[in-house]
């Protein structure tokens, strides 16, 4: 393969490429992002292989794995080009008539398509309410590309941002430009990209490096990975101009050992730009050198704090520095390091591209551009969004996440990872944006956002991420490390029916001093969790503390199961599934629970059949006596009401 | 080295570029409390303590001191309110993991700090690092390291390097505010044990 040597023969490269590829030929392409893989995508596609030789059809089809659709609850996901006809839940088993009735006869399986409300059928991706209500410009690209192949990429446009810069625009107009947009920080804290990239280009020091955060390493988020695992040509191309702007020559990914998938994807694809000629010395000819050190984390959450990356990438125990100087400044081995995270750079070609305008027309005052979000939890479409900035929550869950599973009531939203905060019902038409989102307690974070329903313990949703967060404190400072393990033992004992009067204020004081004396923004969030469920859902922590109640019915030393003697139907059904045998009672005879056996798993309560109802939760209120032993069932005779 | 003045607790300090705002408050006699510093070693902010106050312009702030630098025309405050209120619940935190060390009650009585309202779970170390840093920064030995992370977190000998080091500096000993390094290797250490009779 030749290297490319100008801008010229970039777009040589990609004319010759388009004029290889007959658009009207079918293509057949099968999302291969995490959540499909783990569906059995591989099969899927193998099965395709396969069938498809069989069909003599073989040089007639294009088959192509891609990156991550993003509606990964409906994986795996086909779709066949060119007429966009999206397949959801494709089995290996479903191939053989998706060739037959598809790609042979030209028709549609309709039992594979995206079935809306009153039973219409969607043909189109596009048309997909998920889909439909989505912008998806960064992520957006990830389901044309196989991410293994630099051609597709290239026939899409890519790397001509790059090629635009080397070959026309100084470093400092495209750091005007990146400027102009009001980029912000995709990681989490927000802060102005451009500023950044200025002030480690400023800075005394050679060499200057340049990173991309890939340590994502929120629970339930996944933004990062699929971008990175999906389309790292994007990611690469940003980080490339970034470089030519500040004055770098050495750039890293920072990428967690957990996603094996993008790390083997980054290392595809680095290997083909360099071949290229789009990464390494002279640049596209333009005299301008840039490589890549790929650095593999071995997965502390810590180390997604700048200077904790940065001492790692040095060699040693990621840990964040208690110094008083931006890594920006003073970073990998005290050199000027500019770090941002996987979408920051993500979107830096489309801004080059497209231009710093075009980019101020999306979004809100303090917040341009879209996000992606990981949109998990109790609703109906989870999955991978993009939305542009200033989109409520209401419009996220309920128009693209398609509002709460089983018609539960939707309680709150928790945004921004661990140390993120939960937002109540009533602030749901909070538009996302890095300044509102602060403004209500929680924060943009990297994009998690998990969806909470009335079965949701607010306490022991803040006692799930205390506890992720003690294990992830690195331990060197005092607030972090003996702070959060307070505050998780307080809520634990809450959880257990033992909280004190006055733990909820003693919570309270001490998130206080954990936000404001910690080292780094690790422990200076963790407290979010906490502050913000107290603050919303206050009368859940009293119900506990003072009436041993959990009104959600979830804290496990809170709760106890009771069979309705009036209404239960002696059917044996949760007698036979009560895995402790805590369920006494026999045909005819009303069962009954033995409190001191039952563990409280909840078996009896969901096969109970809801036309009985019989299996109760209890919460706050002692549990009645039961009936005697050997008790029979008063049934109802037919046609009695 | 260029000297500069800033004001700590109404006191107005000269001191040289480059020296932190709690070795300038030492310079001047003000005592800031910390656990974690000591002369030799780069500071760590570990403990957090030493937190002061500062004013720039109208802007306050909390900072470490022990790493903070001193500025030209810097206003401090070493026991403002905020200071305090953070001091008081630190040393709450430090008196439920490690109730018996004498530095921490010294520090909690100065706060008028008489018990703990967090549950009490004994522990003599309380990992401020300094054995670790003495023997990676002055030694470059590298013998006691931290293990773990989190509430996990554990300082601990690494018996292949310590058993040719230790015996013979030492020097981390009577850094320790608590004591429990000299009495683990001590414990550690097999009385009767010699390597010279020993056949793989």
């Amino acid at each position: 393969m030749p290297r490319l040597k100008s801008a010229a023969d970039l777009e040589t490269r990609r004319k010759e490429i388009l004029a290889r590829r007959d658009p009207k030929k079918p293509c057949v392409t099968i999302c291969s992002g995490t959540g499909c893989h783990a569906y059995g995508s591989e099969k899927v596609a193998q099965t395709f292989m396969a069938e498809i030789g069989k069909n003599g059809l073989k040089e007639k089809v294009d088959i192509r794995r891609t990156g991550c659709h993003g509606y990964c609850e409906r994986g795996t996901i086909v779709v066949i080009f060119p007429q966009e006809i999206c397949y959801l839940r494709v089995k290996p088993e479903d191939v053989p008539e998706i060739i037959e009735t598809t790609l042979v006869k030209g028709e549609v399986v309709e039992r594979l398509l995206y079935e809306g409300e009153d039973a219409q059928k969607i043909i189109h991706e596009g048309d997909i309410p998920f889909y439909k209500h989505q912008s998806r410009i960064v992520f957006g690209p990830n389901r044309f590309i196989d991410p293994k192949n630099i051609e597709d990429y290239i026939a899409r446009g890519g790397y001509a941002a790059l090629a635009k810069v080397l070959s026309g625009m100084t470093p400092e107009a495209v750091l005007a430009e990146v400027k102009k947009a009001n980029l912000r920080g995709r990681g989490g804290g927000g802060f102005p990209a451009g500023m950044k990239w200025e002030t480690t280009r400023n800075a005394p020091g050679e060499p200057k490096y340049v990173i991309v955060n890939a340590d994502e390493g929120d629970p339930g988020a996944y933004m990062d990975r699929s971008l990175l695992e999906g389309n790292p040509h994007s990611v690469l191309e940003g980080l490339t101009i970034g470089a030519y702007a500040i004055g770098a020559s050495q750039g890293f990914v920072y990428v967690r050992q957990e996603y094996p998938l993008a790390v083997e994807n980054l290392y595809a694809a680095l290997e083909q730009a360099r071949d290229y000629g789009l990464l390494g010395e002279n640049i596209l000819g333009s005299g301008f050198n840039f490589e890549v050190t790929v650095h593999r984390g071995a997965g502390a959450f810590v180390s997604g704090e700048s200077s904790a990356l940065m001492t790692a990438i040095e060699g040693r125990v990621g840990e964040p520095r208690p110094k008083y100087i931006r890594t920006a400044i003073s970073g990998i081995w005290g050199k000027p390091s500019n770090l941002n995270n996987v979408e920051t750079w993500a979107t830096v070609p489309l801004i080059i591209d497209k231009g710093a305008d075009w980019f101020n027309g999306i979004g809100t005052k303090g917040s341009k551009g879209t996000k992606i979000f990981s949109l998990v939890g109790k609703v109906n479409n989870t999955g991978l969004v993009e939305v542009p900035m200033g989109m409520t929550l209401r419009e996220i869950i309920y128009d693209i996440g398609g509002g709460i599973p089983q018609g539960k009531k939707f309680k709150a939203v928790q945004t921004g990872g661990p140390s993120g905060g939960v937002i109540p019902e009533k602030l749901i038409d909070t538009p996302v944006d890095f300044d509102e989102l602060n403004k209500v307690g929680s924060m943009m974070g990297s994009g998690g956002m998990i969806v909470m329903d009335e079965d949701n313990c607010m306490v022991d949703v803040a006692r799930y991420f205390l506890n992720f967060l003690s294990e992830e404190s690195c331990g060197q400072c005092v607030p972090c490390r003996e702070g959060i393990y307070q505050m998780l033992k307080i809520l634990n004992r809450i959880c257990a029916g033992e909280g004190r009067s006055g733990d909820i204020e003693l919570l309270e004081e001490l998130a206080e001093v954990v936000r404001d004396a910690s080292l780094c923004a690790l422990g200076a969030t963790a407290p979010n969790p906490v502050l913000s469920t107290i603050k919303y859902f206050r009368n859940e922590y009293q119900a506990h503390v003072k009436e041993k109640r959990c009104p959600a019915g979830v804290c496990k030393e809170l709760i106890s199961y009771y069979i309705d003697p009036e209404k239960c139907q002696a059917c044996l059904l949760c007698l036979r599934n009560c895995p402790v045998e805590a369920i006494s009672g026999g045909k005819n005879l009303i069962h009954v629970i033995d409190q001191g056996k039952c563990t409280k798993c909840g078996a009896c309560f969901e096969v109970c059949p809801s036309r009985f109802g019989a299996v109760v939760k209890l919460s706050g209120v002692p549990v009645p006596e039961p009936v005697a032993a050997g008790t029979e069932v008063k049934r109802k005779t037919r046609g009695e009401k | 080295m260029s000297k500069l003045s800033l004001t700590i607790d109404n006191q107005k300090v000269t001191t040289e570029e480059g020296t932190s705002i709690l070795e300038a408050a030492r310079s001047a006699g003000i005592d800031i409390p910390t656990l974690c510093y000591h002369e030799k070693l780069a500071p760590r902010g570990a403990c957090r303590l030493c937190l002061v106050e500062i004013t720039k312009g109208k802007k306050k702030r909390l900072v470490t001191s022990c790493v903070y630098l001193a500025e030209e025309g810097l206003k401090v405050e070493t026991e403002s309110e905020p200071v305090v209120k953070i001091r008081k619940m630190l040393l709450e935190l430090m008196l439920a993991g490690s109730p018996g060390v004498k530095a921490i009650q010294d520090y909690a009585r100065r706060y008028g700090i008489t018990r703990s309202r967090f549950d009490v779970e004994p522990d003599f170390c309380i990992l401020c690092g300094l054995c670790v840093r003495y023997c990676h920064e002055v030694k470059g030995k590298n013998a006691i390291g931290f293990v773990g992370r989190g509430s996990q977190r554990k300082v601990m000998f690494f018996p292949d390097i310590a058993a040719e080091e230790c015996p013979k500096c030492g020097e981390c000993f009577p850094l320790c505010p608590t004591g429990v390094i000299p009495s683990n290797y001590a414990l550690a250490k097999l009385p009767h044990f010699s390597y010279d009779n020993i056949r793989l």
